[in-house]
């Protein structure tokens, strides 16, 4: 195969497979890529995130099985979808009889419909590796006027030395649809690994997606998720995002909202501790009137950990009577972690309530010592004020099963009990 | 119960504040400590609850058996020490119940005690918010948020009688209260008052004493005790003002 030696990006890219299946998106994912670069500090998006020392890593993309039961979120009641390194490891999923919803490969997505949707969308390097050298995904159909029987679980774990995984996902509510996605990461007996994603999807008419994402690979993954969804009229989404694990995290989190009365909502929990980098993008793009969205994220940084956050709300000329609200909250409980908070605003119309608000601070000393001069240990006064602090964005997972999984993961990682 | 010997404290890097201070408290007993501003009242209680930022230069604390100055502040309460807050503080978040529920755990953990279980935990939050006429529903709201200075002072008695401390420290409990929450405040106290519990009242005027009756009044002046008394003195104190003392001490 020929290498260009000059060009990073098709360096990166030269052991993997070039599969022959005739995809357009493939194919157009290929060409674009030639000429493009990795983003270095320079570029205002890359700003605070550093690749260039993964992205000069040999990655293998290794068809592999793992060892799931650990991953499972137990009574989840979900189609179980299970992708190891990027590949679907069918002998580990489930997927339930359910006549509200079809699961299909990424490959069976009809390409003129997904090119019609994303025409004018923004790629980047990461999501045209992703979709020029995609081994597998799901795509999933929400049918119309249905309410999803099950939640759908799509599982991702990487298994291995230096892998990469380039999963690629798109999922269908149908109007008047409804349904409930969880999408999860860990890694297994990893190390170095990269996870490379692509979550999209079309929120159609009156239908509306909950997402739960939950982040918790090994502390030396590369996690970079590029999301994309499309809203018609009257449609809900909403994502919440929860973050503790890799060493460098970057979710790029994108909606398009192109109906009228549609509402958006985004929160996200993020904890890192060592020198864990977590770096959230959203951008909101409103293109019609009396839509409103919601956005809180609030970060807990630890030891040497860097959180990243900037969320971008655009209110385009014609979107009128738009409410969007952002906050950014995030305390720092060492003197070696840092924060760097930038909430845009974008505004072309002129009737519109918008806010947006960003705050560093650290655990409150005199709160502290208040109730520890009721008898609670120094450690047991953080850790409630810590939970105050994230309870109210952990509380937007309503489902039950994913809320009592994420205690848990907080009680085993961090000792906290909420 | 409670012996200070000689103690000198000073603000971290600071000026020192209190310069050779006695007292001995004994169970059962009610001791008024008044003074002017800036004479050393809160860094007293401030140093006995071991809040961080002072320094013990000289002398001694012992509370029941301990050396209480070797012990943490969550340790002091531990052991039965409590104070009530002039400034209590807002914690957003943090309901009240949940947070006590917390510190009686780990309270009874630290005195080997059993847990205490949910339905006993619930007739107490009852019967202490009823000795303050503090709302059911303030008592699962979030500490302090909202409330106002009296449902503050009056959730830091219901606290108190929840934890049933040995020894009480009450930090300018009647500052900022009306007639109405004073009185309701005092007589919340004065029912949690025992042979085996002793109450230490910091107040810079004389008419909580109205209420809770002193056994002892001491005058601190400039972190030293310069005149104890009965209740009379405080009256004394009311009429003529603290500068009465000092021309009598200096004569």
């Amino acid at each position: 195969m020929e290498v260009v030696a000059d060009n990073k990006v098709l360096a990166f890219v030269s052991d993997f497979k070039r599969p022959e299946d005739g995809s357009k998106v493939r194919q157009q994912a290929l060409d674009a890529l030639n000429g493009m670069d990795f983003p270095t500090t320079r570029v205002e998006e890359w700003k605070y995130t550093r690749v260039a020392k993964y992205v000069k890593r040999k990655y293998k993309q290794v068809q592999t099985t793992a060892n799931v039961d650990q991953f499972k979120i137990a009574d989840l009641d979900a189609h179980q979808l299970v992708f190891v390194n990027g590949f679907y490891d069918e002998k580990a999923s489930t997927i339930l009889e359910d006549d509200t919803v079809s699961i299909h490969k990424i490959d069976e997505l009809d390409e003129g419909y997904y090119t019609d949707l994303m025409e004018d969308t923004e790629e980047n390097v990461f999501s045209l590796i992703n979709k020029g050298y995609q081994t597998g995904g799901v795509f999933i159909q929400i049918k119309k006027n249905k309410k999803a029987n099950h939640p759908i679980h799509i599982l991702h774990v990487l298994e291995g030395e230096e892998v990469m995984a380039n999963a690629r996902h798109f999922i269908h509510a149908e109007m008047g649809s409804q349904a409930e996605i969880v999408t999860s990461f860990a890694s297994n007996n990893a190390s170095n690994g990269f996870t490379n994603v692509v979550l999209e999807g079309h929120v159609e008419t009156n239908a509306s997606i909950r997402i739960n994402k939950l982040q918790t690979e090994a502390k030396d993954v590369l996690n970079i998720s590029n999301e994309m969804f499309i809203q018609d009229e009257s449609s809900n989404f909403l994502i919440n995002t929860v973050t503790t694990g890799g060493q460098l995290t970057r979710n790029g989190l994108n909606v398009i909202v192109e109906g009228e009365n549609c509402h958006t909502e985004m929160n996200g929990a993020y904890l890192g501790t060592e020198k864990q980098h977590i770096d959230n993008h959203t951008i909101i793009d409103q293109l019609y009137s009396n839509c409103t969205s919601s956005e809180s994220y609030k970060g807990v940084m630890d030891d040497k950990s860097v959180g990243v956050f900037n969320g971008k709300v655009i209110v385009r000329q014609d979107a009128q009577k738009i409410e969007a609200y952002q906050s950014n909250k995030n305390i720092l409980l060492s003197k070696g972690a840092s924060v760097n908070s930038k909430p845009e605003l974008e505004i072309y119309a002129d009737d519109v309530r918008c806010s947006h608000g960003s705050t560093i601070g650290e655990l409150d000393e005199e709160a502290i010592y208040y109730l520890r001069s009721r008898g609670i240990s120094k450690k047991s006064a953080q850790q409630l004020l810590i939970a105050a602090f994230i309870g109210d964005i952990l509380d937007k997972i309503q489902n039950e099963a994913v809320r009592a999984h994420v205690d848990q993961l907080f009680l085993e990682d961090f000792g906290w009990r909420f | 119960m409670l012996t200070i010997k000689n103690l000198h404290a000073s603000v971290e890097e600071g000026a020192e504040i209190l310069k050779g201070l006695d007292l001995e408290v004994k169970a059962g007993e009610v001791h008024a400590i008044m003074g002017p501003n800036g004479s050393g009242k809160s860094t007293l209680a401030s140093v006995l609850a071991g809040k961080d930022g002072y320094e013990v230069t000289e002398g001694s604390v012992k509370f029941a058996d301990t050396d209480l100055l070797e012990l943490d502040a969550e340790d002091r309460a531990k052991e039965g020490m409590f104070l009530a807050f002039q400034y209590p503080v807002e914690i957003p978040g943090v309901s009240n119940v949940n947070f006590l529920r917390t510190a009686m755990n780990e309270i009874r953990e630290y005195r080997k005690e059993d847990k205490l279980s949910a339905k006993d935990f619930l007739a107490k939050v009852k019967e202490a918010s009823a000795l303050v006429e503090l709302d059911n529903k303030l008592a699962s709201r979030a500490v302090n948020v909202g409330f106002s200075g009296g449902e503050k002072k009056r959730n830091e008695i219901f606290q108190m009688a929840m934890l049933e401390p040995k020894l009480a420290i009450l930090d300018e409990t009647d500052s900022g209260l009306d007639i109405d929450a004073l009185r309701i405040v005092s007589e919340g106290v004065n029912k949690l008052r025992s042979k085996d519990n002793a109450i230490i009242l910091i107040t810079h005027y004389q008419r909580l004493l109205e209420y809770i009756q002193p056994d002892f009044v001491h005058v601190l002046n400039d972190g030293k005790i310069i005149k104890t008394g009965d209740k009379n003195l405080a009256l004394e104190l009311e009429e003529k003002g603290y500068d009465w003392i000092n021309e009598e001490i200096a004569q």
